[in-house]
């Protein structure tokens, strides 16, 4: 018997498929066998699950998601919870109220502490740890050194990070 | 570079001079990054595509990181060539489906991979020999800024880097280590060590990735969790677990000399002779008796072959490598006779 798919080397692989009830069978070269499970992995496998984990507590409020839409890209909930995939960047925002619980459902985590590629662009020239031991650190150096100049440069630095850090905590807010 | 260069250097990831080269095959990082406001690949125009295209060729070509690749379009590659950039690693089975505006980007020593057009707009990978993740982070870290410098990231403050598929947002990261478990197999002791590793949300796939089956022994672990640790704890968690494994596949290792010695010796040096000597062989096969080869190897037994040829020999022995040395279509018996041939020819020179 030769496979069905490339009608060449002899099937040594049987497969049942069912589609729609009606129930084919496949006899397939070990080759084409792998394609077509790697195949069968990717149309499956993820995206039930990801419609799975999307589920709703309430039937009212998968209606209102089921309708939503990207304005940039056209995708609706409805065609992610069909596919598994978003369509564009733009819809994370546009779906962010319901794929924020699905991100923590599947990450264990719905914050990101990666890098971020804002940083790369901001600072072109080589990275340095910016913080207040290493700064106090330099001034120290730069004083021993009479580099008096590099001192007072290093020196507003210094009282420019104390000072956004002061903002910053939650003492200052009050 | 061409296609066929290829053919006739080894893979960084396959030199075995890695770390722990014994039992870790290779370390690899992939990053999914997509651009901002086009249409993630599944669902974009063929207008969307050539954008996507254009832009990511061009900022390839500005990076200095990049200096020695070069382009493939995958409209412009025959099945056999496909197939052959997926048997060295070079890129996913999903990337060969569907040619339109795909291309995926090579370096001259294999060790940098970027896709174009895949499931998302860019999938850059990065690949070296042995348990090695750390400095392959750094190499995708620093391809990654300059990508960064020159495009705008769909990127959100939240939740990261933008992905197709949700389970990949946040640091778009995968790292995979690829590992050669024999004893854990011998010992059955890989269910459990399996189950374990999915309790800590990793995966272990087969030696092709996503849907393949473990063949050979080999295994390949990977982060499933994307989102909500940094790049270097993901990496730092997956070393850690590698380091265990290794420990665990060193422990059966061990035993099986203490206690079995003679089944050991006698499947291995029986696996020697018999790719030595074999006229028809399946890739199967071949993984399967290469496998306890390298075993042989690893723990002294076989001498006269090292892992570097061993390593060799399970990629050039996969059907498109077969079909490219031979230059034509063979059929599975035709392969299978080349292929025993190949390793006779290639055991007989190395010794």
């Amino acid at each position: 018997m030769l496979c069905d798919i490339c009608n060449k080397n002899p099937a040594t692989v049987h497969l049942t498929e069912i589609i729609d009830d009606q129930m084919t069978e496949l006899h397939l070269c070990e080759e084409c066998a792998r394609g077509k499970s790697m195949q069968m992995e990717q149309q499956f496998g993820l995206s039930d699950l990801l419609a799975g984990l999307a589920e709703f507590e309430k039937p009212a409020q998968q209606k209102e998601a089921v309708a939503l839409k990207c304005a940039n890209c056209g995708l609706t909930y409805a065609d992610f919870k069909k596919i598994g995939r978003l369509g564009c960047s733009d819809c994370y925002s546009a779906f962010k109220r319901y794929l924020g619980p699905l991100l923590k459902r599947i990450h264990g985590s719905h914050m990101h502490l990666g890098k971020s590629p804002l940083k790369a662009t901001a600072t072109k020239a080589p990275k340095k740890k910016i913080d207040l031991t290493t700064l106090r650190y330099e001034l120290q150096r730069a004083i021993e050194r009479e580099a008096f100049e590099e001192a007072a440069r290093i020196r507003d630095q210094i009282r420019e990070l104390e000072k956004k850090q002061l903002q910053n905590s939650p003492d200052a807010k009050e | 570079m061409k296609i066929n260069d290829l053919l006739s250097q080894t893979s960084e990831w396959l030199k075995s001079t890695g770390p722990n080269s014994d039992i870790v095959i290779s370390s690899r990082i992939r990053l999914a990054r997509n651009l901002d406001k086009i249409p993630f690949p599944h669902w974009s125009n063929k207008k969307q595509n050539e954008q996507v295209f254009e832009i990511v060729k061009e900022a390839s070509e500005r990076l200095d990181y990049l200096k020695n690749t070069t382009l493939f379009k995958l409209a412009d590659l025959d099945s056999i060539d496909k197939q052959f950039l997926i048997e060295r690693h070079l890129m996913s089975y999903e990337h060969a489906q569907k040619a339109d505006q795909k291309a995926v980007v090579i370096d001259d020593r294999e060790i940098v991979s970027i896709m174009i057009n895949e499931e998302d707009h860019i999938r850059m990978q990065v690949m070296q020999s042995g348990l090695n993740l750390f400095e392959v982070w750094n190499i995708i870290n620093a391809i990654d800024d300059g990508f960064a410098k020159e495009l705008n990231f769909a990127f959100l403050e939240d939740w990261g880097f933008l992905t197709a598929c949700p389970t990949n947002t946040g640091t778009g990261m995968r790292g995979s280590v690829m590992l050669h478990l024999p004893a854990l197999v011998m010992t059955r002791q890989i269910n459990r060590v399996l189950s374990a590793i999915s309790k800590l949300s990793f995966t272990a796939r087969g030696l092709y990735g996503e849907g393949t089956q473990a063949a050979g022994n080999f295994f390949q672990i990977s982060n499933q969790v994307s989102l909500g640790h940094s790049e270097e704890e993901l990496i730092e968690s997956i070393n850690g677990l590698i380091r265990q494994i290794i420990e665990q596949e060193d422990q059966s290792r061990e035993a099986l000399l203490s206690h079995s010695k003679s089944m050991l010796e006698d499947r291995i040096s029986r696996s020697f002779a018999l790719i030595h000597s074999a006229h028809i062989i399946s890739s199967q096969e071949t993984l399967e008796l290469l496998s306890m080869v390298r075993l042989g190897c690893d723990l002294g037994m076989i001498k006269d072959i090292d892992r570097k040829t061993i390593n060799e020999l399970f990629i050039i022995t996969q059907p498109a490598h077969l079909q490219k040395i031979e230059n034509k279509k063979l059929s599975a018996q035709e392969r299978d006779i080349k292929r025993a041939e190949l390793i006779r020819n290639k055991l007989k020179n190395d010794n």
